[in-house]
């Protein structure tokens, strides 16, 4: 039986006016500006860019906004803002060796050329909070080492380390004439590492540090080094048809992360170091790992590993990464299921009947024997 | 007469420092160099995105990792001139004057004044953020003082 | 490529607007197939390629949908100079490959079967044909039935491709899979999706 209902109207439109009342918070409070969002939650707003998988922090800010702070929200409304959008191309693939870098550390390698840069890191706070920041003091200006060298290539720990042959090169891919675009063609399993990683640029953070952590706890080990992680901006370039050169667009802030995997080989490769790669939008060094992480452990087959666990799962974990299609699935169930759960209802019912049927014969025939 | 800044200014790099450019700069600079503003819209102001790509471990094969949003614009200026602007971002008044400014540019007689009103003053405060940035991180370099420094 | 102003100038002067007003009439075209529709508003693209094709190509094509020319589109470069810059779509050279193909001359058309037809799964990645004809009448009659035509209708545009009444049997035979053509001219723009049923007229 199919029953349409129909209501609520009323009740929708106060719920958008309760809602925008809550948004706003207590009006004797002046309102956020999207600069005080982009500015002073940047990680907030890179988070919202790169699970959105679109760069611009005035929109990320807004939705910031909007979502109260809601960052799966708020990813959401990216994410439903691209669509409207006409796609002009794809860049050229950028150069991180050419980043005006902000952070590069290395855990392999102490020394490395360019030295250890720990940017604007939290990584020697004490993670104590501070009642200062509840107040609006200035910090000191930055401390600045004059006469740094202009713009020079900084090179990849892993460009230095290839010389000698115990680490795998860069991933080529076998005839690969046009990158994947999971943007444009629905999802197909197995997938080569170039729609993987496009799926783990914009996965969840929190489900794909779970799933790092997992490789780490022995879920498909493979004895990770931070082989490097840098942070900075790169240029993007675009090939279009009206000029004979590629147009340069600006430049992106993106986190890239070299995890270096030892390997004790297999019948398909030597023993060597593998490699997983992560590069996210913004600064985002735990998401960057964590892709990371999630790269070489989704490398198994590849590599002629046994796949054992969830993290080497590749449909496992690409269906389920990406937050927003998460989402909708698991709210959906607040949609009326009215219908539905009547049928089930009415199911439930007959079978109880017929059990209370059932223990009644047997009781019957037990009595009877 | 040979013009040593004709083979010298560089239309590619114009645009690049006209695309990192704030919008306010470069609207301010263009009604502050009394170029002319009269131009045809062939084309935009339009936003959308481009397809971003980076390479595998850095160096190898492309893979498409994100969208950003991109403006730009295609202008024709009355003695025929065709300009175009891209860059990131959603700012239209920048990428239409952009557009301008490039088709300026292609005359010889212009080159000058946009280099000098526009580009250099763009081009010295870009440079001025990027020293600044870069001195702030080295001054965050470590220093292992227990090591000696690897000179060979 | 050779980018002269040919190639740039000609787009549609309110691009948002009469990109919508455009679909609007291909919507209604491909709703009500075999009716002409007229009064759209057109951009001015370099001679072969037709200001009626060209306004189907400004509100449907953009980068993600190949474009494939006929040997008269492409022997005039300003054509896949202006679909690039205004559509950026690219021109792929291998019919399959296209969800356009914008032909000048329909009379010498590859058969249909040479374009991309879909899958079962993806119906919808097949090819859609915009043939510039000379004009809706005076060509062969064809009377059309399916849905969107409440019993029947009558068009006789010319010219069409060798055997075409042939050759959209055969389309049909492959639904879901098939193409969808749209014929064009000064007349106006008909639709005739897959699902139209095509007879030609004895003599």
């Amino acid at each position: 039986m199919y029953v349409a209902v129909k209501g609520g109207e009323a009740a929708i439109e106060n719920a958008h006016r309760l809602l925008a009342d809550r948004r706003r918070g207590p009006r004797d409070v002046p309102a956020l500006t999207l600069e005080q969002i982009a500015g002073q939650l940047a990680l907030a707003v890179d988070r919202v860019m790169a699970e959105g998988s679109l760069y611009d922090a005035g929109l990320a800010a807004l939705a910031i906004k909007q979502a109260r702070g809601d960052m799966i929200e708020a990813i959401f409304l990216l994410r439903a803002y691209r669509t409207t959008l006409p796609r002009f191309g794809y860049s050229k693939p950028m150069d991180t060796g050419a980043m005006l870098v902000e952070r590069r550390i290395s855990a392999t390698y102490k020394d490395l050329p360019g030295g250890q840069l720990l940017g604007p890191t939290f990584d020697y706070t004490h993670r104590l909070l501070d009642p200062d920041l509840a107040g609006d003091d200035m910090p000191e200006q930055p401390e600045r080492r004059e006469g740094a060298a202009e713009e020079s290539r900084m090179p990849r720990v892993t460009e230095i380390l290839a010389g000698e042959g115990l680490v795998e090169p860069d991933g080529a891919l076998p005839d690969s004439t046009e990158p994947a675009d999971i943007t444009r063609t629905p999802p197909e399993f197995p997938q080569g590492r170039d729609a993987r990683l496009q799926a783990l640029s914009r996965g969840d953070e929190g489900f794909l540090l779970a799933l790092g952590y997992s490789t780490q706890r022995g879920y498909a080990r493979s004895h990770p080094f931070a082989g490097e992680i840098r942070i900075g901006e790169v240029e993007i370039e675009l090939d279009v048809p009206e000029l004979d050169f590629p147009v340069p667009l600006g430049r992106i802030r993106v986190t890239e992360c070299q995890m270096i995997n030892q390997f004790k080989g297999s019948a398909k490769a030597p023993p060597q170091f593998t490699r997983g790669y992560g590069l996210v939008f913004g600064q985002s060094e735990r998401k960057a790992m964590a892709m990371a992480l999630c790269d070489r452990a989704l490398r198994a087959k590849e590599l002629g590993e046994d796949v054992v666990a969830p993290a080497q799962d590749e449909e496992f974990v690409i269906s389920h990464s990406d937050n927003v299609q998460a989402t909708g699935f698991v709210e959906h169930l607040k949609l009326p299921h009215y219908v539905d759960f009547q049928a089930e209802l009415g199911l439930v019912r007959q079978m109880r009947r017929e059990f209370e049927e059932r223990k009644q014969t047997s009781t019957v025939k037990e009595a009877a024997e | 007469m040979a013009e040593p800044e004709q083979s010298q200014f560089s239309r590619r790099e114009a645009m690049a420092v006209l695309a990192r450019a704030p919008e306010d700069r470069v609207l301010a600079l263009f009604a502050a160099s009394g170029l002319p503003e009269a131009a045809t819209p062939l084309r935009g102001p339009e936003t959308g995105l481009v397809a971003l790509r980076g390479r595998i471990g850095g160096g190898g094969a492309a893979f498409n990792f994100g969208e950003a949003t991109v403006t730009r614009a295609s202008v024709k200026l009355p003695t025929g001139e065709v300009g175009h602007s891209y860059a990131l971002g959603r700012a239209r008044e920048k990428a239409r004057i952009a557009a301008v400014i490039d088709a300026l540019a292609q005359k010889p007689e212009n080159r000058a004044r946009v280099a000098d009103a526009i580009l250099a003053p763009l081009r010295a405060e870009q440079r001025e953020t990027d020293g600044r940035r870069r001195e702030e991180t080295a001054a965050t370099q470590v220093d292992f003082f227990t090591m000696t420094r690897g000179e060979d | 490529m050779d980018f002269e102003a040919l190639a740039m100038e000609g787009g549609f002067a309110r691009p948002v607007l009469e990109a919508q007003s455009a679909f609007r009439a291909l919507m209604d075209a491909l709703a009500r197939p075999g009716t002409s529709m007229a009064g759209f508003p057109v951009p001015g693209p370099p001679a072969p390629l037709s200001p009626e094709a060209g306004a189907v190509a400004l509100a449907l094509c953009d980068p993600d949908t190949p474009i494939w020319l006929d040997a008269a589109m492409r022997e005039e470069n300003a054509v896949a100079a202006w679909l690039g810059f205004h559509t950026g779509a690219p021109i792929v050279a291998h019919a399959a490959e296209a969800h356009f193909a914008f032909v000048a001359d329909p009379g010498d058309l590859i058969g249909l079967e040479n374009f991309a037809q879909g899958s079962q799964d993806y119906p919808d990645r097949s090819a859609t044909l915009v043939l510039q004809v000379a004009s809706l009448e005076g060509g062969p009659a064809l009377r059309l039935a399916g849905p969107g035509i409440e019993t029947e209708r009558a068009i006789a545009p010319r010219p069409l491709p060798r055997h075409f009444a042939r050759q959209w049997e055969q389309n049909n035979a492959r639904f879901p899979r098939g193409i969808d053509v749209l014929l064009v001219c000064r007349e106006g723009l008909i639709g005739l999706p897959r699902t139209v049923r095509i007879h030609q007229q004895e003599g």
